[in-house]
């Protein structure tokens, strides 16, 4: 359950970290390691990703037709098709089938269900539901929402359970070890499945053709619920149609390693109902199977629309529908994995694609609660088996919360520093972050003063009411001597376009430029090195700081003056080198829905992080001696890469450079930092960007402690010198020949 | 190409925690014995040359006895060789319910039915479709769940999965 007010947000991230985010971390990060071994291990599993995306593309393209062709394939069979206008009208129609055969009620697991509150509408009506699933059952028994897609219970230990069930069942033999749990709901449960009237099931896929759906579960409750009473109901939303069998097996290669690294499901059904397989009437002592009969059979398909019709014609949102439910988003990003999806979750969906679904199905208000837990860190756009693009829909949303915004009284506090295409009334703290880069020239221009202030308290008090900036929190550092203010004072580039083998420019992003000016001095010494001609003109800010708030407005602005002041250069065969690497996502990634194709790959195509680049230049013969090796008592690196810049494959490339040039160098296992730019600013977010940086600190500070701590992202470093007490620094500062 | 097949079965069934044994059809009589924990019900196998007739099995059980028994015996309609899966078939003798209610489920597949892979798995079941569509499930290895804080075996379906692959030519 998200929760709005700022300081009830950060009270209920505290309660989380304190109470489910064990075993939270440990499942959820468990899932995400076995996917990554699982999807290295299959050959040609990215071009599986891209087929499903296709074979979705093309079924939400159809998904009308696709809706008839079912409706005749079911009815064929023998079945009814109902399809549903939202909740309610759902709710409605399963509650007369339920009323027409019994009052007893099994279900299988069900997000959709669980979308459309059907227990609670079929216990109002009268029926006894249970839940079969064990993960369910756990929370029906609790009486919580779901945790997460696919392990609805992940926030619960054994410890936990044990003393729900206890409490609840209150067992002859106290129950505590997972196996007897198991036993236990498994009897429990059995004996429901075998007096249940109606069976109701979800479904993973359906097959419009043959009128087929397919359910994926490794229980093999989900067999039983259809297998087991007569009637069985399948609710399903209207995207999870494809057209037939045909179609389908990309989906089942993928969708077990995106959830929990299986090859495959212990149980892949392909149910094309009524069935015939025998009914089961188990008081029945004198009848053999093959007697019983299937005519008693039916099967109710109820495909629900509720938001999603809208959701296809809106061009943001539709991605969303493409969604399989595999929870991988959730498990591999950072944040989720520390609070879960009560705290990374709305009505029914948690995780980063649940900003989609929540938006699409209930409204932004819901999406509002908890969108601002995604960071943009992109480290979910790998791991989608549907290549869905998952923090765009993040940002879209939190564009449009804040023009939802109303006129808020600190508006003229920060009008001056906010020279945005953005509405009045949206949150103050986004603005000021996403016009961070009129603060940072400000700041710059004011230095040192404006560092004084920045650690007055009563500033430091008013900051916090604000804007919602962490007084826990350092400021950046302004530097009064800016990165282009040096390179021009030195008299511009020191190498000849004669002697030059290539021309770069030196993109100035704005923490290189205003806050960390050391970076993109080594960046040039090392490039001129190299006998590369550089420049550092003058470039505007990237838009990744009002793009994070969600100003995309803004942000596109900006992607077109980037561009517009880059152009001559690429022109002209000038690479760009990106220090940032935020900044270089940006051009590589977003600014593909900024700019026209061609410029954005004009421009993707010819940007590279710096030391990605430098890889480069040594690989084509550029000089490693000119460069910056260990001393003899060198203590070795600890390197912690960025998360844009392993989304990108841009990562590797430092190894490999400080591999070669002598270093020993180690690599962070913890992906995240937990900075995230302006996340871990945040007052409602300070104690969750630490506890994500915990695991980087245990690491950095324990097995390499002695070691020098590079990282490549402004944030990360900001977060390390927070977390440590070693000063850490940029790797191209260790290649930067004025270090010799 | 068969005997590589049901080494590949072979290997992945292991892999998936599922026993296994070989046999023709002159020993099937003895190997089917050798897996079975009684009581055990079953369905008729409809392979040439084999049957449950004359092993401690009752065939076609009543429900009632199929709650009871401990093992259940199916016929499978096509095993999957990279992932060790079976098709079952929700036929009208019963084979999904006895293949999943009791605690140990023994498949009899016949070495002609393997196929290499899960796609080509449903290249089969899709030509099938064109005629009539029918209700499967593929089942690979024993019930798990990890939702009670451990990994636990045996859930809702069987706990102990054991196969005889059938050598049929």
């Amino acid at each position: 359950m998200a929760v709005d007010d700022p300081t009830e947000k950060a009270a209920h991230i505290r309660h989380l970290l304190a109470t489910e985010r064990e075993a939270v971390r440990e499942n959820t990060s468990h899932f995400n390691r076995e996917r990554y071994r699982a999807s290295a291990e299959y050959e040609g599993y990215e071009e599986l990703r891209s087929r499903a995306r296709e074979i979705k593309e093309d079924a939400i393209e159809r998904l009308p037709e696709l809706v008839e062709t079912v409706r005749e394939s079911v009815e064929a069979n023998g079945g009814t098709v109902y399809v549903a206008d939202d909740a309610a009208d759902a709710n409605r129609y399963v509650e007369e089938v339920v009323r027409d055969q019994g009052d007893t009620v099994v279900k299988s697991k069900s997000m959709t269900t669980e979308e459309i509150d059907l227990n609670e509408a079929l216990e109002a009506a009268g029926a006894d539901v249970y839940e079969t699933d064990l993960g369910e059952f756990v929370v029906q028994v609790a009486d919580e929402a779901p945790s997460h897609i696919v392990g609805p219970s992940l926030h619960k230990s054994s410890d936990d359970i044990a003393a729900l069930f206890n409490a609840h069942f209150d067992p002859e033999e106290p129950l505590s070890t997972a196996e007897e749990l198991t036993e236990f709901a498994r009897d429990y449960l059995g004996d429901r499945i075998v007096e249940a009237d109606v069976g109701v099931t979800g479904a993973n896929f359906v097959l419009a053709e043959s009128g087929t759906i397919t359910l994926v579960t490794n229980e093999g409750n989900a067999r039983k619920v259809a297998a087991t009473p007569d009637t069985h109901v399948a609710v399903a939303g209207i995207e999870k149609l494809l057209p037939s069998i045909e179609e389908l097996g990309p989906f089942t290669e993928l969708i077990a390693r995106a959830a929990t690294g299986q090859d495959v499901p212990q149980y892949l059904s392909m149910l094309t109902p009524p069935s015939d397989s025998p009914s089961l009437d188990f008081d029945d002592p004198t009848t053999p199977l093959s007697e019983q009969g299937s005519e008693n059979r039916e099967f109710h398909l109820v495909l629900l629309d509720n938001g999603r019709t809208a959701m296809r014609d809106d061009p943001e949102l539709r991605e969303t529908l493409y969604c399989i439910r595999c929870g991988a988003c959730a498990n591999s990003c950072a944040n989720f994995q520390q609070v879960g999806g009560h705290a990374f979750g709305g009505e029914t969906y948690t995780g980063g694609i649940a900003t989609g679904w929540e938006a699409g199905v209930e409204g932004l208000d819901t999406a509002a609660e908890f969108n601002d837990l995604c960071t943009g860190c992109s480290r979910c756009v790998n791991a989608c088996p549907v290549e869905i693009d998952i923090p765009w829909i993040n940002t879209v949303v939190r564009d449009r919360v804040n023009r939802n915004g109303d006129e808020g009284q600190f508006d003229h506090l920060v009008e001056g520093l906010t020279p945005d295409a953005e509405p009045g009334g949206m949150d103050l703290g986004k603005r000021f972050f996403g016009n961070f880069e009129t603060a940072a020239k400000l700041g710059s221009a004011t230095a040192p003063l404006s560092n004084w202030l920045a650690k007055s308290g009563p500033v430091r008090a008013g900051m916090e009411r604000a804007l919602g900036i962490d007084r826990r929190r350092d400021l950046p550092r302004f530097e009064r001597e800016t990165f282009r203010d040096w390179f021009e004072a030195r008299g511009g580039a020191l190498v000849s376009a004669d002697e030059a083998t290539r021309e770069a420019v030196v993109y100035p992003d704005l923490y290189t430029n205003y806050v960390r000016p050391e970076r993109g001095r080594a960046a040039v010494r090392v490039l001129e090195a190299l006998s590369v001609r550089v420049q550092v003109p003058d470039v505007p800010s990237s838009g990744r700081a009002p793009l994070s708030q969600g100003m995309v407005a803004t942000a596109d602005a900006k992607a077109s003056r980037v561009f517009g002041a880059l152009a001559e250069h690429l022109d002209a065969g000038r690479d760009v080198v990106v220090v940032e690497p935020s900044d270089l996502a940006m051009f590589r990634r977003e600014y593909e829905k900024f700019l026209p194709e061609a410029s954005h790959e004009r421009l993707s195509e010819n940007s590279y992080e710096v030391v990605e680049y430098v890889f480069g230049l040594l690989e084509n013969g550029g000089d490693a001696e000119a460069l910056a090796g260990p001393d003899a008592d060198d203590p070795g690196v600890a390197y912690h890469s960025h998360c844009q810049q392993r989304t990108l494959g841009a990562a590797a490339h430092t190894e490999a450079v400080l591999d070669r040039l002598g270093y020993d160098v180690v690599l962070s296992e913890a992906e995240c930092c937990g900075m995230a730019g302006s996340f871990g600013y945040k007052r409602d977010y300070y104690e969750l960007s630490m506890a994500v940086g915990e695991e980087l600190a245990t690491e950095f500070g324990g097995a390499h402690e002695g070691r020098r701590v590079v990282a490549s992202g402004t944030s990360c470093l900001d977060q390390l010198d927070d977390l440590l007490e070693r000063k850490p620094a940029h790797p191209v500062e260790l290649l930067d020949p004025a270090r010799r | 190409m068969s005997a590589t097949r049901i080494a590949e079965f072979g290997e992945s069934l292991e892999a998936h925690g599922v026993s296994w044994a070989r046999t023709d059809a002159d020993g099937f009589a003895s190997t089917l014995v050798e897996s079975l924990v009684e009581p055990a019900v079953g369905v008729p196998l409809g392979y040439e040359g084999v049957s449950l007739d004359d092993a401690p099995v009752t065939v076609d059980p009543t429900p009632a006895e199929l709650r009871a028994a401990t093992t259940g015996v199916t016929p499978v309609r096509l095993g999957v060789a990279a992932y060790g899966s079976f098709l079952v078939d929700s036929d009208a003798k019963g084979s999904e319910p006895v293949s999943l209610y009791p605690e140990r489920h023994v498949a009899v597949v016949r070495g002609s039915d393997l196929v290499a892979d899960l796609p080509a798995a449903l290249d089969e079941l899709g030509a099938s479709y064109a005629a009539e569509p029918s209700s499967a499930v593929f089942a690979t290895g024993p019930s798990a769940t990890g939702d009670m804080g451990a990994l636990v075996e045996g859930v809702h379906g069987p706990k102990h999965v054991h196969a005889v692959v059938l050598e049929d030519r």
